[in-house]
C-alpha cells in the first residue's frame, strides 16, 4: 500500500477543475514570479479518498471507544453541534463584514460569553483564544497589565504548584514572569505553609487548577485565596477540570480572579487530533478593561464590537477567536441546560470513583480518599516486583483496543496513570475496563515478558523515538524512496 | 439526558461499589462556603428540535457569503472549497481523536501531518516546518520571539509596514509582555535603518494593501546586517511569487485559511510556521518526524518534543500545546486536490480576476490608484464616495465591498467570482454616487 | 576529577578544564538526542547555564561548576550525541579556562559524590 500522498503522485492525473476562464490573462512581471513550481502531489479525485480513508483507520477517535485520558476530558461529541457549526449562515461569514450584517453572529458569540460567566461566576469574558494554554497566556498578561496598571512593577515572580501542567509555568514565562514552585504536602494538596512562606508582595500570583492534576479538591482553597489577596497578589484558575464542578460550586466564589476554560474539553468540541480547540478567559468585574480588544457588546437590542479599550492588553491573534468551536459549546450548553451540566459533573465523580474502586487491589492508589473526575494510580509496585513499567502496561492497553490514560504526569508521583473517564461512558464501559486493567496487573505477574513488548496487535508497534529526535527526518523528498 | 449513559439503577450500584451513600458524599471535599446553593442561571435545556431551530434563527439574521459575492479580503479569503475536504474531515477516526501522542494508534493523523509539513515546505521554500500554530497572527508574534531570543547580542524586532495591523497588534502584544523591543518603519525607512541591534525584520509578503515589494532589495540589506528575516506570506500567492527562500528568508509564516477552510467569521484558521534548518530545534508547536517500529515497518511520531512545553516548562520557546491538527488536515486535503497544477490555475485566475477588477474600477473614473506596485489578488483604490455608504448600496445589490482602511478601499477577488458578478460588482460600484 | 551536586564532572588538564556529566546523569536521561553546546568565548559565573542536554522525554540544563570562559564547545556531539551515553566521562560538553581555583575545592571528590548518590536514594 502506498505510504504517503506523494507516492500516488503522476504527470497528468488531476482531482480538480475551474470553469473556464471569461477574463483577459495577467500576466505579473517575471521578476517577481517563481520559475520552479511547488512540487505539490499530482492525483485524482479517487486516490486523495482512497488514501486519506485507509490512513484515517490507522486512528482510534472517541466515537469508536473508551478514551480515559487524564486532563483531557475526552466526552462524546455530538453530532448535532457539527450540523449547526455547518449552517452556512453561520459558517460562510468574513470577519469584517459590518456589524448590522452579521448581528447573529454576534449575538451567539455574545451569549456564550454570558453562559461561561454564568458557568464560573465571573463577569466579562473573551472568546479570542486558540486554545488552552493560549488562554492562559492571555489570563497571565491581563494579571501583569493589571499589576502595572496599579504602578506595581516590582512583581517578577509566579507561583505555580508542582504538580502543574507544563503549560503553566511556559505560559507564566511568556508574560516574562519568573516561575516559583509550590509543593504539595503528604495529601496531594498545596502545602499551606509552603505557600505562606513563599507569597509576597515580589509574587504576581498563583495558578492553580481545582480540583489539582491529582483529581483532588483543594478543600483549603479559601485560605489559599487569602494568602494571595492579602499580599496583593491574583489567583488564577485553570479551567481544565471544570468538568468536575459545573453547578457545583464556582471558580468566583472560591476567591479566583481570572479563569481560563477549554471548550474542547468540559463543552464538548472535538478535538480534531491535536486542534482546533478554544481556550476563552473569563475575569472578575474589575479586570474587563485588560480584556484583548474588541470585546462583544450589547447595547438595546443589537450588538456590536466594542475597539475603544484603552487598558486592553491588545490583541493575542487576528480576528475574533475559533468562532466554529465555540458555535458548537454554545449549542452544547443550550443542549445540556443546568441540570444537564450538573448532573454531567455529578457523572464523572461517579464514574472516576467507580473505576478507582473496581482497581484498587491491584494497583497502589497514592491518595486513597474520593477524587473528583480523575484519579491517579501508581504502577510503582508493578515496577518495584515484576520490572513492569506503567509505560508498559499502558501499551498493552493498546492491544485491548483502548486509548491509554495519560501517564507520567503530574510528576509528583511515580509510574502514575491519570484516569478521567468523564461522564459519557457507560457502567457498562466502565466494567470492561476494570476488567482489562486488572487483567493487566495479572500479566504483569505472569509474563512482564508480554507487557514489555507491547503492543502487539496495532498497526505499528513501539516506534524507534530516539532515531526520530537524533536524525529528524521531517518531510518527504523523493530520494528518500530510493 | 441524551449524553450521559448512566442510569439511576447504575447509580444507586456504583455509589455502593464506592462505599459512598450518596452523590453528595462524593463531593464533601468541597467546603460549603464555596458550594453554589441555586441552579446555574441559564436557559432551561433543549431537545434537539429546539436546538436546531434557535441556531437556524440566529444563522437566519446573518448575511452569508452563500446569498452575496464577496469582495472582501484583508486576511480572511472567499476560496472554493472542494467537496471532498468535508467528507474526509467528518471521518471520526481524523475529528474526534486526540493528539498523537500515542504514535500506534494515531498514524492516520500523524500521516497526514508529515505530509502537511511536506507541502508547507514545497511552497514557503524552507527546509523544515512545523505541524501548524493558531493562526497566521499568532505564528508570526512567535517568530519574532524566536528571532529576539536566537542571538545573546540582538534582540530587537522590526515590523516592517504595510503589515496587517491586527497582526502587528499581536506581535506588540507577545513583544511587550516579554519585554523585547519593538519598532515600525517603512520599507524606505528600513533601508536606511541601523540593524546593529536588530535581531528580526518581519515583512509581509504582499503586504496588507496589496502590495508586493522588492523582496530581493529588502532581503539582502536585512541578511546583510546579520538580522534575521521573518515573512508572513499570502500561501496562494506563493503558488505564483517568487519563492521567499531566495530572497533569505529565515522563517516564512502566514495564515492557512485559504486552503480549504471556510471563512468561518474569523475561525478556527490555521498558522503555518517553516524555517531553516538552522532553526530546526528552536520551532516552536508540535513536530512530526519518519521513524521506524520494533519490526521495521515506516511510521510517523511526534519529536523533538524536548522544546516543548510539557518538558521545558518553563524554558520552552512558546507555551504553545496543541495545533489546528484538523485545519492542518483540511490543508493537506486541499493541496492534494488541487496538487501541483490545480492549484496555480487557483492562483492565476485570483490574479486574473483582481486584475480585472481594478481595471473595471479604474475605468469607471469614481476610483483612484493608490500605488504603482504590482499586486496578487488585492488592490487598493481610492473611492469618490463615502467607503461605509458604498459598501450598503453594494449589499442592498448582493454584493459584499470591500474593507474600508487608512489607504482606501481594500478589495480582494478570488477565484470563486464570475465574470457577471465582476461585471455587475463594477458597474454598480461605479455608478453609485452618495 | 571534582563532581556537583548537579552531577557535572570538571577535570583539570593544565591550563585548561574540561567539564561533562556523569554517569548516573547519562543514565537518567536516557538516550542523549541533541546537545544544545555552549557558546564559545563566553564568561559564565559558578551556577550559571553552560548548555542544555535533550534525550526524547527530557531536557536538562548543565551548570558551570565553576566560573571560567568557555574556550571550545565538543563540536563531536553535533553529531553523535550518544557519545555522552557510551563515555561520559570522556565525552566532554565544552573546554574551559578557570577564573578561580578555589572554587573547586568546594567540589566533591569521587568517593563524596558516590557517599551523595546513596544518600540520594534513600
Amino acid at each position: 500500500m502506498a505510504e504517503l500522498i506523494f507516492n500516488l503522485s503522476k504527470e497528468g492525473k488531476c482531482a480538480f477543475s475551474l470553469p473556464q476562464s471569461q477574463v483577459p490573462s495577467y500576466e505579473i512581471d517575471e521578476m517577481y514570479t517563481r520559475k520552479d513550481d511547488a512540487q505539490l502531489p499530482q492525483v485524482s479525485e479517487v486516490d486523495v479518498i482512497r488514501h486519506f480513508t485507509n490512513i484515517s483507520r490507522r486512528n482510534y477517535g472517541v466515537d469508536q471507544g473508551f478514551y480515559p485520558l487524564g486532563s483531557c476530558t475526552m466526552k462524546y461529541n455530538p453530532k448535532l453541534n457539527e450540523d449547526v457549526a455547518k449552517l452556512p449562515g453561520l459558517n460562510s461569514l468574513h470577519p469584517y463584514q459590518p456589524e448590522y450584517q452579521v448581528q447573529g453572529a454576534l449575538e451567539a458569540a455574545y451569549e456564550l460569553t454570558r453562559y461561561l460567566c454564568e458557568i464560573t461566576g465571573m463577569s466579562g469574558a473573551t472568546l479570542q483564544p486558540a486554545a488552552g494554554a493560549h488562554g492562559e497566556m492571555t489570563g497571565i498578561m491581563i494579571i501583569k497589565a493589571y499589576h502595572q496598571s496599579r504602578n506595581d512593577y516590582k512583581r517578577t515572580k509566579m507561583i505555580v504548584p508542582d504538580s502543574a501542567h507544563g503549560t503553566n509555568p511556559a505560559s507564566a514565562a511568556t508574560a516574562g514572569y519568573e516561575v516559583v514552585q509550590v509543593k504539595s504536602d503528604e495529601k496531594g494538596l498545596v502545602d499551606i505553609n509552603a505557600l505562606s512562606a513563599m507569597m509576597d508582595d515580589e509574587t504576581a500570583g498563583l495558578m492553580l487548577t481545582n480540583p489539582n492534576t491529582l483529581g483532588l479538591f483543594e478543600s483549603n482553597i479559601t485560605k489559599i485565596a487569602k494568602i494571595v489577596h492579602d499580599k496583593g497578589g491574583l489567583l488564577y484558575y485553570d479551567g481544565a477540570n471544570l468538568n468536575a464542578i459545573m453547578g457545583i460550586a464556582r471558580p468566583f466564589d472560591m476567591g479566583f480572579d481570572v479563569v481560563h476554560l477549554n471548550l474542547h474539553k468540559t463543552m464538548s468540541t472535538p478535538h480534531g487530533g491535536g486542534g482546533p480547540g478554544s481556550g476563552p478567559v473569563c475575569v472578575r468585574e474589575d479586570l474587563t478593561r485588560f480584556l484583548p480588544k474588541p470585546v462583544i457588546c450589547k447595547k438595546g437590542e443589537s450588538y456590536y464590537l466594542d475597539y475603544d479599550r484603552k487598558d486592553s492588553i491588545g490583541r493575542v491573534r487576528a480576528f475574533y477567536g475559533n468562532y466554529l468551536v465555540y458555535v458548537r459549546a454554545l449549542s452544547y450548553i443550550l443542549t445540556m441546560g443546568p441540570e444537564g451540566l450538573k448532573s454531567a459533573s455529578e457523572t464523572a465523580v461517579l464514574n472516576a470513583n467507580y473505576i478507582m474502586a473496581g482497581v484498587k487491589d491491584n494497583f497502589v492508589i497514592p491518595y486513597d480518599r474520593f477524587c473528583m473526575h480523575e484519579f491517579v494510580l501508581s504502577g510503582i509496585e508493578q515496577k518495584e516486583k515484576y520490572g513492569v513499567s506503567t509505560l508498559d502496561m499502558a501499551k498493552r492497553l493498546l492491544d485491548y483496543g483502548y486509548h491509554p490514560p495519560t501517564i507520567y504526569f503530574p510528576m509528583i508521583v511515580h509510574e502514575g496513570m491519570m484516569i478521567e473517564p468523564t461522564e459519557t461512558e457507560s457502567k457498562e464501559t466502565l466494567d470492561e475496563f476494570i476488567g482489562v486493567l486488572n487483567k493487566i496487573a495479572k500479566e504483569a505477574k505472569e509474563d512482564a515478558q508480554l507487557l514489555h513488548d507491547a503492543p502487539h496487535n496495532t498497526y505499528v508497534r513501539r516506534l524507534d523515538e530516539v532515531t526520530a529526535a537524533r536524525n529528524p527526518i521531517l518531510k518527504w523528498e523523493k530520494e528518500q524512496d530510493e | 439526558m441524551r449524553y450521559i449513559p448512566v442510569t439511576d439503577r447504575d447509580r444507586e450500584e456504583m455509589l455502593s461499589r464506592c462505599g459512598a451513600d450518596s452523590i453528595e458524599y462524593l463531593f464533601s471535599s468541597i467546603p460549603e462556603e464555596v458550594r453554589l446553593k441555586r441552579p446555574l442561571n441559564l436557559p432551561s435545556a433543549k431537545s434537539e428540535m429546539e436546538l436546531i431551530r434557535y441556531m437556524q434563527s440566529v444563522a437566519a439574521k446573518n448575511s452569508n457569503t452563500n446569498g452575496y459575492a464577496c469582495f472582501l479580503g484583508a486576511g480572511a479569503y472567499d476560496h472554493y472549497i472542494p467537496s471532498v475536504i468535508s467528507h474526509l474531515i467528518s471521518r471520526q477516526e481524523f475529528f474526534t481523536a486526540y493528539t498523537p501522542y500515542q504514535p500506534e494508534i494515531s498514524q492516520g493523523t500523524l500521516t497526514a501531518i508529515f505530509e502537511y509539513q511536506t507541502m508547507i515546505c514545497e511552497l514557503t521554500g524552507m527546509d523544515v516546518s512545523n505541524a501548524s500554530m493558531y493562526d497566521g497572527a499568532s505564528a508570526l508574534a512567535e517568530a519574532c520571539v524566536i528571532s529576539s531570543y536566537s542571538s545573546r547580542k540582538k534582540s530587537e524586532i522590526i515590523i516592517v509596514e504595510d503589515m496587517h495591523p491586527e497582526y502587528k497588534e499581536t506581535v506588540e502584544t507577545y513583544l511587550k509582555f516579554r519585554g523585547i523591543k519593538y519598532m515600525s518603519m517603512t520599507v524606505e525607512q528600513l533601508m536606511n535603518a541601523d540593524l546593529t541591534n536588530t535581531a528580526g525584520v518581519c515583512v509581509q509578503y504582499p503586504s496588507f494593501y496589496g502590495d508586493i515589494y522588492d523582496m530581493e532589495r529588502i532581503g539582502s540589506y536585512v541578511k546583510q546586517s546579520g538580522s534575521l528575516l521573518i515573512v508572513c506570506a499570502n500561501p496562494v500567492a506563493l503558488a505564483l511569487l517568487k519563492s521567499p527562500r531566495d530572497f533569505g528568508a529565515d522563517f516564512v509564516v502566514g495564515e492557512g485559511q485559504p486552503l480549504g477552510m471556510p471563512l468561518g467569521f474569523g475561525g478556527p484558521y490555521l498558522g503555518f510556521f517553516a524555517c531553516t534548518k538552522e532553526h530546526m530545534r528552536k520551532m516552536p508547536g508540535r513536530i512530526v518526524g519518519k521513524t521506524t517500529d520494533v519490526d521495521g515497518k515506516t511510521a510517523y511520531v511526534l519529536t523533538l518534543q524536548a522544546r516543548e512545553q510539557h518538558i521545558r516548562r518553563e524554558k520552552a520557546t512558546s507555551n504553545i500545546c496543541s495545533n489546528q491538527a484538523l485545519c492542518a488536515l483540511m490543508a493537506t486535503i486541499y493541496l492534494s486536490v488541487t496538487g501541483k497544477e490545480g492549484f496555480k490555475q487557483v492562483a492565476k485566475r485570483c490574479v486574473d480576476n483582481a486584475h480585472y477588477v481594478y481595471e473595471g474600477l479604474l475605468k469607471t473614473g469614481r476610483f483612484e490608484k493608490t500605488s504603482d506596485m504590482p499586486f496578487f489578488h488585492e488592490f487598493t483604490v481610492k473611492p469618490k464616495e463615502d467607503i461605509a455608504s458604498l459598501n450598503k448600496y453594494l449589499y442592498k445589490n448582493g454584493f459584499i465591498g470591500g474593507l474600508e482602511t487608512e489607504r482606501g478601499w481594500l478589495i480582494a477577488v478570488t477565484e470563486k467570482r464570475t465574470k457577471e458578478e465582476m461585471d455587475e460588482f463594477i458597474k454598480r460600484a461605479g455608478e453609485f454616487n452618495g | 576529577m571534582k563532581f556537583t551536586k548537579d552531577h557535572e564532572w570538571i577535570k583539570k588538564e593544565g591550563k585548561y578544564a574540561y567539564i561533562g556529566i556523569t554517569d548516573y546523569a547519562q543514565q537518567q536521561l536516557g538516550d542523549i538526542v541533541y546537545v544544545d553546546l555552549a557558546e564559545e568565548d563566553l564568561v559564565l559565573q559558578q551556577g550559571d547555564v553552560l548548555c542544555a542536554v535533550e534525550s526524547v522525554k527530557t531536557a536538562a540544563e548543565v551548570f558551570m561548576p565553576v566560573s571560567g570562559r568557555v574556550i571550545e564547545a565538543n563540536h563531536e556531539l553535533e553529531e553523535s550525541p550518544e557519545k555522552i551515553n557510551e563515555n561520559p566521562y570522556e565525552a566532554y560538553l565544552a573546554k574551559i579556562t578557570i577564573d578561580d581555583e578555589t572554587e573547586l575545592d568546594e567540589l566533591m571528590t569521587e568517593d563524596e559524590y558516590n557517599q551523595f548518590l546513596e544518600s540520594e536514594a534513600e
